[in-house]
């Protein structure tokens, strides 16, 4: 005798089969038209190879109309030491190498003691690490800008010790420096502190009990357990910082200390060369993918290591 | 004998300990990572506090403190509720924020629900693809956007429209990874324990799946709530005019221009939006994990 249980299920397994998809359908749709077609319309910008009445590009909405010859300027003017775009390379380059630097020298310490050593404290000082995150990035700045003024706290304090003032905010590459690393630290630190957290304690106590000090416990196990956890954080914060146009804005304003971002904004926002914003945000995202694809396939050899 | 035993361990133990060199004991208090830490704290808040107090100064400085004062607030030429521009771009990035959950909750929480239930290779993509706004940096985000509202969709006029259509693009995907983890802890039983009792899949995803979800949502809402309050890179690529200017685009616009504590104040506000957002976030956690405070911190900082 058949049972009906079966039966009933699976005529209810068909109507969810189609329920999902249905339900995943606006969503993708939303992310496709906003998302996939707006990247693909910076494309057809970067290689449209006419311009209209008011000397702005006509997107080249088909691939067989595209003409790369902007494109391969942008390109050679970025790479060539004489190119007019490459020093803004360099500087994003070098800026966002010593941000880093200082968001590992500063962020690595703060995660490791709030995700090991912290104790009954942890809670708080999360929350505290967690703050700025929700803190306006804009309102950040302003809050450096004043305290970083000709007769602001900053040089008052230098004053006390008897250092002259420094006007800190007019092209100061020592400023935009430090205020990238300001801005972008919570962001550095909460993908380490996970990773740090995840450290199962018995390796270490292994480690200590086997003789070995702490230095080198933190060189052959902590660090080595943490390294992707590390790369995820160097990867989240080095990507929108490496897009910054508002940081250096803000802090400096001035022509001496302006990034690839500030090239992009210029280009697309205040001029009618938007080909050339386009070439340069497609030039951007392929210099960012190819980071990516690297963490992608560490991050999937790291999984791979960790089922086997 | 095992009394006595413990006296001798310890007599032979403790001269051990105590000759070993201080920075050699594992079991020391780690005083430099400690200070390290909250000197960072400090670094990272302090700054911001000092800017809120700013917002009350008695006077037009935003570097010498003169006197306790609210008229940078209200009531007062030049305070944020007397200045136009000030006033409306608070109350253009209300509109915005509200109108961005209305539209992002309910898209984002049927694009959860599909994606982590329905199991096929296209759900697998689709899953890709719905993740990559989070890890694209805001630039080609806010100009890929800029392009196509400007060349294709014609329709969408640069502003509160196309700034809406830019918020909810970037802020779905917070709703999906929020609501998605909740899906997966709940599993699928009591959906299949609701079907067997004869509801349909309709009615088992309304009676069931949505109360259990409910924190997960309100929690997704108030985050997206006050990511939308904040952002500053979308919406400078699409408000077009001064008109619809938010807050942190105003505070861009202003914080070169010889600004006035109001600017302070206006930041001050903004601050509080979002943190009133927030906590509203924490405490539905909270409720739902009824674990202890850590564990839903760590729940915020997992998504961040």
């Amino acid at each position: 005798m058949p049972d009906p249980v079966p039966d009933k299920a699976s005529g209810h397994d068909r109507a969810t089969r189609r329920l999902w998809p249905a339900l995943a359908l606006p969503g993708t749709f939303w992310l496709i038209a906003l998302f996939v077609v707006p990247f693909y319309a910076v494309m057809a910008v970067a290689f449209s190879g006419r311009i209209n009445i008011f000397n702005e590009p006509i997107p080249a909405w088909s691939p067989l109309e595209w003409e790369s010859s902007t494109f391969t300027t942008v390109i050679t003017d970025s790479f060539t030491p004489s190119g007019a775009y490459h020093e803004v390379w360099v500087r994003t380059a070098i800026y966002s190498f010593w941000a880093l630097v200082i968001c590992v020298a500063i962020g690595y310490p703060v995660a490791y003691y709030t995700a090991r050593l912290a104790g009954k404290r942890r809670g708080l000082i999360l929350a505290l690490i967690l703050a700025p995150w929700w803190i306006n990035y804009i309102t950040r700045m302003l809050a450096w800008v004043n305290l970083l003024q000709d007769d602001g706290y900053v040089n008052k304090a230098l004053g006390w010790f008897g250092i002259p003032p420094h006007s800190w905010l007019s092209g100061s590459s020592f400023t935009v420096v430090w205020a990238l690393a300001y801005g972008y630290l919570p962001y550095f630190i909460i993908p380490l502190f996970a990773s740090l957290d995840r450290i199962d304690q018995r390796l270490l106590e292994a480690s200590r009990d086997l003789g070995v000090g702490s230095a080198r416990t933190f060189m052959h196990v902590t660090l080595p357990l943490s390294r992707m956890g590390l790369i995820t954080a160097l990867v989240i914060t080095a990507l929108p910082m490496a897009g910054d146009y508002y940081t250096n804005t803000i802090v400096s304003g001035s022509p001496n200390t302006s990034m690839v971002g500030n090239q992009i904004e210029l280009f697309l926002l205040e001029g009618p060369q938007k080909n050339i914003g386009a070439g340069l945000v497609l030039l951007l995202s392929l210099v960012l993918m190819f980071f990516m694809f690297y963490y992608l396939i560490l991050t999937q050899r790291a999984s791979r290591e960790a089922s086997r | 004998m095992t009394v006595l035993e413990r006296p001798a361990v310890a007599e032979v133990s403790s001269p051990i300990r105590s000759r070993a060199l201080p920075w050699r004991n594992p079991w020391r208090r780690p005083y430099v990572l400690a200070s390290i830490t909250w000197l960072y704290i400090l670094w990272s808040l302090v700054p911001v506090l000092i800017a809120v107090q700013f917002s009350f100064n008695d006077g037009r400085s935003r570097s010498t403190w003169q006197g306790f004062s609210r008229q940078w607030y209200c009531c007062n030429e030049g305070s944020v509720f007397e200045d136009p521009s000030m006033f409306h771009s608070l109350l253009n990035s209300l509109i915005l924020g509200v109108a961005t959950v209305i539209v992002a909750t309910p898209l984002g929480v049927a694009l959860a629900m599909g994606l982590t239930r329905w199991r096929s290779r296209t759900s697998a993509v689709a899953n890709g693809i719905s993740l990559v706004p989070l890890v694209t940096p805001e630039i080609v985000v806010g100009s890929a956007l800029y392009l196509v509202v400007v060349n294709l969709y014609q329709f969408v006029p640069l502003g509160r429209p196309a700034m809406l259509l830019g918020h909810v693009t970037f802020t779905v995907s917070y709703v999906l990874v929020i609501v998605r983890s909740r899906l997966l802890s709940i599993g699928g039983e009591y959906e299949e324990a609701a079907r067997d009792l004869g509801a349909n899949s309709l009615q088992a995803i309304r009676t069931i799946l949505l109360p259990l979800l409910m924190p997960a949502v309100f929690a997704s809402a108030m985050i997206v709530f006050a990511t939308s309050l904040d952002d500053f890179v979308v919406s400078q690529f699409l408000f077009g005019s001064a008109d619809n200017e938010t807050v942190p685009i105003l505070l861009y616009n202003a914080v070169r221009a010889a600004p006035t504590p109001a600017l302070n104040a206006l930041a001050s506000i903004l601050l509080v939006g979002s943190f009133l957002a927030l906590i509203l976030a924490y405490v539905a956690l909270r409720a739902r994990r009824r674990s202890g405070d850590e564990s839903a911190l760590e729940t915020l900082a997992d998504w961040g």
